[in-house]
């Protein structure tokens, strides 16, 4: 039993079959790459997963509950986050005020009407903010407003929001689209390294071959949005049906 | 029977107005992405361009009248209009009795000028900032416009009739065969909603069978295709936005005889319209019409004394009903297109 | 202390302060000279200042914390007002209970709404609150005339139950409102040499109700509740995804800052007993609009500056009239008078709305941080070197 379990999802867009019986095991403590070419239905799983998408049939259990009908900030309760492409925080907060925010959805839940207390006040969180902060190595930035950030800092400072809330599934979606060869190579460090301290399950859609095999234990490929081989990366290298997937497609 | 008719009719030309002014809000919002509160201002300003216009016409000079004496015996000083020193008498005093018609010719001009100044000079530096500030600052605009009309022309309404010859009704009952009287209509209305249908049916022409109207439905769909396609699209929508601007000057002017023009008659339809626009869908032209005319309708039926005295104050409230009901219910409107104006 | 920060405490003693010597510091001029027409310190107008201020205080709350725009918040300032004059005549004319109930019912009302409008966002948003808006002065104006008193507005009658007070005082007059018998429009005036400063109950009153709202609104900003709110406004895809449900937060702030009109709504009734539907028109909305924005949308202080600065616009500016200026300018040679004055005038005394449109747009186009964030440049301007050489701490929001 993983601890995410997708079983035959459909999802139809007028005419168009986005996702075909979609079966999917995310392994607890594994990273799990989602690769397809463009219009595999990679965004559409993704999206399904996190509760933005009903689909029209089929289950999505994640730690024995089912993700289906729950709106997305219930489903990040339950223990799920996500990266974006491009990263979602919040520009008109400071950087220690983002990641203080996730602080408090993990204490007190999706609301609480703590309109009195002082957030100055708030000693353990400003603990935990600061820790986090200290992993990324972003202390020092911590009262810069975060929307002058590099786009490298802007994604770690995305991880360090959901990796302050233990998430027990990671979802990652692209995380190196559109960054230069040296943000790449630091953020495929950063999942690294939080993979190994941490031991986070992580998913990863990702278009970038080397992002997906230095990162993934196993690796699903999508083409029209159906499973086409789901096994080890050394595997999934030469399998002639990934080739033939891929075909017209540069990057394998 | 001849009561519904008669509702229908009296909700026209409540409805051609709705439908103009929200024709041009939707249209400068599809395309420039704009909220733009300062709309009704615009329809106030075509409505005193025709007030402006009959003050001109009838500009006089004063010329002494031999035959007449005033009390004290003196000869009497009348003025004369330099209209009749230019045409005669009788010319002249057409020439003033069609001020009204008159004014669309020159505003259409001077619309399509204020709606660029106010397009280059003050809405292009807001396209990418939020919707909020789009509203303040168009707000705030629409108040400048307001009190400089108010600063010249005063807080009072200025009459400003119709022609001498759409004075009077038009008798529906006989032609339909009801009783007479039973259906009586004002000219003007009548004319008022044919125009309004002429200019809506131009705008919709120009933009279905023009090159320059392809582009700007293309560019209203997806903007950054177009630009990659190396047209510049901004440029034609600065021009839609002097259109939109025209459209609702030309729907203030031919107002002006049904009500008599004040500075904030903009405001109270720009509500009215914002509605409009929401209940037929943001960026959406056909649904900007059609809800203008529905509107328009639903309000006159409201008011009918029967159905008042069913719900008391539903004439009232029948518009924001409504739209409070679309909104919840229909997220897009009538017939909103899907991604605009959604988070 | 009282737990804030020491920065915010300065500012509460601030105001505290400027509300307290507020009959001292509107009345710099003497009596009878050609400036006392400047003054402001006479009880309508200091009253009409804290009242607005609270309005904009709330207003703020929603608007400056949480980007939501809504054009119907008169709305609640009416139905506080109207839910104010009932109990004036129902229960008795002590104002307590008037402002308790007024706050209570522009509470409830604005749950209404704010559940309703809330749904929906942006553009859509304001509309709705318009709508809703609209839709509550159309009623109050006519169909709920027997509640609203209609085109009249509500008024106090000498038949009025009243049955915890007098119907009528002794001399057969309707009694006024008061706190324990202190009336509301008893002044103490005090002449000091050619000054006469007046203090009246009313705004006393008012001014120690604007404190705690204004003490309020500090603590909200700074609690994990008002970081929510700026949260929301920043990136509301970010905030459902990291667990948090905006809703109940933008609609606890909407039914905060409905509370906040409603109190508003209540201490006006207290002033003046009698409550009109124009109150709830969507153009008495865009004032608090126009006052939180040009004071600086989303800092403590500004909305009370905007609305302090807006009604003395209104009762001040707009009595300068065309011989006030011509005494002014009368030092000027004949023709030059003549051309200065007709230059100005357009934009003062009855144009003064002219002067707040202009204002109001450059304050939008420029200074999106209103009139606190321009005094925050000019600052800057003159203590640079003293700004480079202490960190700034961007974990407190503007003041």
């Amino acid at each position: 039993m993983g601890l995410l379990e997708v079983k035959g999802i459909n999802k139809r867009f007028g005419g168009l079959q986005a996702l075909g019986d979609v079966n999917l095991s995310i392994k607890e403590n594994t990273t799990h790459a989602i690769i397809g070419p463009n219009g595999a239905g990679k965004s559409t799983l993704l999206n399904v997963l996190v509760g933005k998408l009903i689909p029209d049939s089929g289950s999505v259990m994640f730690d024995g509950q089912s993700v289906l009908g729950r709106a997305p900030h219930e489903i990040n309760q339950m223990g799920i986050s996500r990266v974006f492409q491009t990263p979602e925080i919040f520009s008109d907060l400071s950087v220690f005020e983002n990641v203080m925010i996730p602080c408090f959805a993990k204490r007190d839940g999706a609301f609480r009407m703590h309109a009195i207390e002082s957030i100055f006040a708030e000693k353990g969180i400003q603990q935990q903010a600061e820790a986090i902060l200290d992993d990324v190595n972003m202390l020092e930035k911590r009262d810069m407003l975060a929307s002058s950030l590099s786009r490298g800092d802007k994604r770690r400072l995305e991880m360090a929001m959901c990796l302050v809330q233990d998430p027990k599934l990671l979802l990652l979606d692209e995380p190196t689209a559109g960054m230069a060869r040296a943000d790449t190579q630091n953020t495929i460090a950063l999942l690294k390294e939080i993979r190994e301290k941490r031991g986070i399950t992580m998913a990863i859609i990702e278009h970038d071959m080397n992002v997906v095999f230095s990162l993934a234990e196993r690796i699903t490929v999508l083409a029209q949005g159906t499973p086409l081989v789901e096994d080890i990366p050394d595997n999934i290298k030469g399998h002639p049906k990934v080739r033939e997937a891929y075909l017209g497609e540069a990057q394998v | 029977m001849d009561q519904f008719i008669l509702q229908i009719l009296n909700g026209l030309d409540k409805g051609s107005a709705y439908a103009l002014i929200a024709l041009g809000l939707t249209l400068i919002f599809g395309t420039l992405g704009v909220v733009n509160f300062a709309h009704g201002a615009l329809f106030m300003l075509g409505a005193f361009v025709a007030v402006t216009m009959s003050n001109l016409l009838t500009l006089s000079h004063k010329v002494v009248d031999e035959t007449r004496t005033d009390f004290l015996g003196n000869p009497l000083q009348v003025d004369v209009p330099y209209l009749y020193d230019f045409f005669g008498q009788a010319a002249g005093d057409t020439i003033i009795d069609w001020a009204v018609p008159i004014s669309i010719l020159v505003a259409i001009p001077i619309m399509v000028g204020i709606g660029f100044a106010m397009e280059r000079g003050l809405i292009k530096y807001f396209y990418k900032r939020p919707h909020a500030d789009q509203i303040l600052v168009t707000f705030g605009l629409a108040i400048v416009i307001q009190e400089i009309v108010k600063y010249f022309y005063g807080a009072n309404p200025i009459p400003t009739p119709a022609p001498e010859a759409f004075v009077g009704s038009f008798d529906f009952g006989v032609v339909l065969g009801f009783d007479p009287n039973a259906i009586i209509y004002p000219y003007w209305r009548l004319v008022y909603f044919f125009f309004s249908v002429v200019v809506i049916g131009a705008v919709f022409a120009f933009l279905q069978f023009t090159t320059f109207g392809m582009v700007v439905r293309a560019g209203m769909a997806d903007r950054e295709t177009v630009g990659i396609l190396g047209i510049d699209i901004d440029k034609r929508f600065t021009i839609m936005f002097g259109i939109a601007a025209a459209v609702a000057g030309l729907a203030g002017v031919m107002y002006a005889p049904i009500n008599s023009p004040n500075y904030h008659m903009g405001m109270d339809f720009l509500v009215l319209s914002f509605v409009v626009v929401v209940v037929g869908g943001m960026g959406s032209l056909p649904g900007a019409v059609a809800a203008g005319f529905m509107l328009g309708i639903l309000e006159s039926f409201a008011s009918m004394s029967a159905v008042i005295d069913l719900l008391p104050g539903i004439n009232q409230i029948i518009i924001y009903l409504v739209a409070i009901i679309i909104l919840l219910t229909r997220p897009r409107g009538l017939m909103g297109r899907k991604g605009v104006m959604e988070e | 202390m009282l737990g804030l920060e020491k920065k915010d405490f300065q500012l509460l003693l601030i105001v505290i302060g400027l509300t307290l010597f507020a009959p001292f510091l509107l009345n710099p001029f003497p009596e009878g000279s050609d400036l006392a027409q400047f003054n402001a310190g006479y009880p309508d107008l200091m009253q009409r200042f804290v009242i607005f201020g609270i309005f904009a205080i709330g207003f703020n709350i929603l608007f400056g914390l949480t980007g939501y725009l809504s054009f119907g918040h008169a709305a609640f300032l009416g139905a506080g007002s109207y839910g104010a004059v009932w109990m004036f005549k129902l229960l008795s004319m002590n104002v307590l209970p008037a402002i308790a109930i007024s706050v209570v019912i522009a509470g409830l009302f604005s749950l209404l709404i704010g559940y309703v409008s809330l749904r929906r966002s942006g553009i859509y948003f304001s509309i709705l609150t318009l709508a809703f808006a609209q839709m509550s002065f159309a009623l109050a104006y006519s169909v709920l005339t027997p509640i609203t008193g209609g085109e009249t507005g509500l008024q106090l009658a000498l038949s009025d139950p009243r049955i915890f007070g007098a119907a009528q005082t002794a001399t057969g007059n309707i009694p006024v409102p008061a706190l324990f018998g202190l009336e509301m429009r008893s002044s103490f005036e005090w002449n000091v040499g050619a000054w006469l400063f007046t203090f009246n109950a009313g705004y006393y009153l008012a001014a120690f109700f604007m404190i705690i709202a204004f003490y309020i609104s500090i603590r909200i900003f700074r609690s994990p509740f008002g970081m929510m709110l700026r949260a929301i406004k920043s990136n509301q895809t970010r905030m459902s995804y990291t667990g948090l449900n905006a809703r109940p937060y933008t609609l606890a702030a909407f039914v905060i800052s409905g509370m906040y009109a409603g109190l508003a709504g209540g201490l006006m009734a207290s002033m003046d007993p009698l409550a009109g539907a124009e109150r709830m028109q969507w153009t008495a909305s865009g004032e608090v609009v126009l006052m939180t924005i040009l004071g600086g949308a989303g800092t403590l202080i500004g909305p009370v500056l905007g609305a302090g600065m807006i009604k003395y616009f209104e009762n001040i500016f707009s009595k300068i009239n065309e011989t006030i200026l011509h005494g002014w300018f009368a030092f000027l040679p004949d023709g030059l008078e003549d051309v200065v004055v007709a230059m100005i005038y357009p934009f003062i005394g009855k144009g003064w709305h002219l002067t707040l449109g202009i204002m109001f747009m450059l304050v939008v186009i420029f200074l999106p941080g209103g009139l606190v964030q321009g005094g925050q440049k000019i600052g800057a301007l003159f203590s640079r070197k003293k700004a480079e050489e202490t960190k700034p701490n961007a974990t407190e929001p503007a003041e």
